[in-house]
């Protein structure tokens, strides 16, 4: 599809709701197979509106070039249906884009989500309601259903944002093996560096004034670049893992010993 | 554990179970009445043409039989049947428990359409088309309403039906208002009531059709609407053309709710209870409850008409036995479903 084998690929994309306010300007992002981006932001600078351009929910402002791929999943922060239907019944949705209008899923549908919840682990949950899970079970849930439609982009909102420790581990282990064992092309929005830098091979800052930095994690998360990213001081401290990142940001919050709260 | 399609099996067996009870509620029915015959007699009578009875079939038990009951049988139970599918399936594409054919306009649209052919002198097929072009007509003014309310905001589509069936139920009295008070004005007043009272084959061949073809079609559409359900981002996302989705199941659901409303006026209630009913039975995927409501719908349709036709000497219309019976039980259920975490 595209000449330089991206998955998907945007180029000079910019975004406005009101024609004055932009949330981003003239953006470049690809996505290649295997490769994890992760897209870092204040909140409401667009991170959000960024994946549902990504995703072909909404049609940027202008756009150079938009080679979006037919084969994306999109996983929401949260399950947002009214029932609560079974997992296996929220999995199998993600079948929709391969079953014909008037038909119900088949057997292999079936399979298909089964396999799917086998790779996010969540297979002994399949008969149990959606409601009477966890946050972070139903974000893996949630992971499965976009598998389940044979994706080949993985596009998440804050997948791990309101989950606790173990459950982020959980979620951004997995993003780790989608990629690498399956080869998907997956990009995911969040307000933790650390995540970032333990998962995702590059990363999108998305700056005041719209502006957007676009490229490999070393690159691109550095303290000082995060610092004019939150406008908080971020100090990277040196991890001694071997194989692993080399470091994790830690941010200087104002606390009470500095006067912080007594301003 | 529950593994096969979904929560398969279970609720297979539950709609097995519901429909043979139809079959034979449908049964008793027909023996009953001021003229009472026993069942065994009426299921001799059912299989004469095949096996000859002992005793030959008379007259007037055929007459009561084939003329007169059983056609408004067979028209309680496809009313009941439309009224409740079309009920789980509004609730379902607008995420909502709470919706029936009567709160987003289709029925009162489809009622002004049936008064003014009335009030004309109309019926028959004119009568289905007027009520089924008014019933278009208000959720065509739905959409539009929505699209200067809010545009896809799916409480602002709600709001709309609530103000478009404002709008018919007053153009409703108004026709009555303007109909002739000793002739065509009781005629509206009994028919929006509602009664299988007039029932004949006459009428149920002419609403057969397109209640069939759109409870089918429904049917067909039924896991579809799970993913409606989700809502429309979610949907879209799923690579669901929402929009167009939407509209088909909103048109086949006025085709079947105009189509009742064209023969035994507005029923209520039926469209807003039976769906929790059948969603404490079988559980919220559409796929098990919209087979699951239209066959509850059915019974619970013909044991209201049979109660309307047979308890007091003159018939109780059914719109307000329905109304009578539906808000307890409605109220009912709402308990159960607080208590029982069972609904969303």
């Amino acid at each position: 599809m595209t000449d330089d084998g991206a998955l998907l690929t945007i180029e000079a994309a910019s975004q406005s709701y009101d024609g004055k306010r932009w949330q981003f300007r003239n953006l470049d992002l690809s996505l290649r197979a295997g490769e994890i981006t992760a897209v870092l932001g204040p909140n409401g600078r667009g991170k959000s509106t960024l994946l549902r351009v990504l995703a072909g929910l909404l049609t940027p402002t202008t756009a150079r070039r938009l080679d979006l791929n037919p084969r994306t999943g999109f996983v929401p922060q949260a399950y947002s249906g009214s029932f609560p239907y079974t997992v296996l019944d929220v999995v199998l949705m993600g079948r929709a884009r391969h079953i014909a209008l008037f038909r119900m899923p088949s057997k292999s549908d079936v399979e298909k989500a089964m396999a799917a919840l086998e790779a996010t682990g969540m297979a002994d949950f399949a008969g149990r309601g959606i409601d009477a899970l966890s946050g972070g079970e139903r974000q893996l849930v949630l992971i499965a259903r976009a598998l389940a439609g044979d994706n080949a982009v993985l596009l998440l909102d804050e997948p791990a944002s309101a989950l606790d420790l173990k459950n982020q581990d959980a979620v951004l282990t997995l993003l780790g093996e989608l990629a690498d064992r399956h080869r998907i092309a997956i990009a995911f929005t969040t307000h933790q560096p650390n995540h970032a830098v333990t998962v995702a091979d590059k990363a999108l800052i998305m700056l005041e004034g719209a502006d957007t930095l676009f490229g490999s994690i070393g690159d691109v998360l550095t303290e000082a670049n995060l610092k004019a990213l939150y406008g908080l001081p971020v100090v990277a401290v040196p991890l001694d893992r071997t194989g692993a990142r080399h470091s994790a940001f830690v941010p200087l919050y104002r606390s009470r010993d500095d006067g912080g709260v007594h301003d | 554990m529950r593994l096969s399609i979904g929560s398969g099996r279970p609720s297979r067996l539950t709609t097995t179970g519901l429909a043979l009870l139809v079959v034979l509620a449908a049964v008793a029915a027909l023996g009953i009445g001021r003229y009472g015959i026993p069942l065994a007699r009426v299921v001799g009578i059912m299989f004469a043409p095949i096996i000859p009875p002992a005793e030959p079939v008379g007259a007037t038990e055929a007459n009561v039989i084939f003329t007169i009951r059983l056609p408004r049988i067979l028209l309680a139970l496809l009313s009941g049947a439309g009224l409740s599918l079309a009920g789980a399936t509004l609730q379902g594409v607008f995420r909502n428990p709470l919706i029936g054919p009567q709160v987003i306009g289709v029925s009162s649209g489809a009622a002004f359409g049936g008064t003014v052919a009335i009030l004309f002198g109309v019926t028959h097929a004119g009568l289905l088309g007027s009520a089924f072009a008014c019933g278009v007509a208000a959720i065509v003014l739905v959409y539009a309403l929505n699209d200067v309310i809010a545009r896809r905001n799916i409480l602002a589509l709600v709001l709309a039906g609530v103000v478009i069936n404002g709008f018919f139920t007053a153009l409703v009295s108004l026709v009555q208002y303007l109909a002739d008070s000793e002739d065509t004005l009781p005629t509206i007043v009994f028919w929006l009531m509602g009664s299988f009272a007039t029932a004949n084959w006459d009428k149920l061949t002419l609403v057969a059709a397109p209640m069939l073809i759109g409870c089918g079609l429904l049917l067909a559409l039924r896991w579809r609407i799970n993913i409606l359900s989700l809502g429309d981002e979610e949907a879209r996302a799923l690579g669901v053309k929402v929009e167009r989705l939407r509209w088909f199941v909103l048109l086949l659901v006025t085709v079947v709710v105009a189509a009742q409303v064209a023969v035994s006026g507005i029923i209520g209630w039926i469209g807003l209870v039976v769906p929790h009913m059948a969603r404490i039975l079988v559980g919220p995927d559409h796929r098990n409850l919209l087979p699951a409501s239209l066959l509850i719908g059915a019974l619970f349709l013909l044991i209201i008409d049979t109660v309307a036709r047979t308890v007091t000497a003159t018939e109780i219309p059914l719109g307000i036995l329905t109304a009578l019976i539906g808000a307890p039980v409605f109220a009912l259920l709402l308990r159960k479903t607080e208590r029982g975490g069972h609904d969303g």
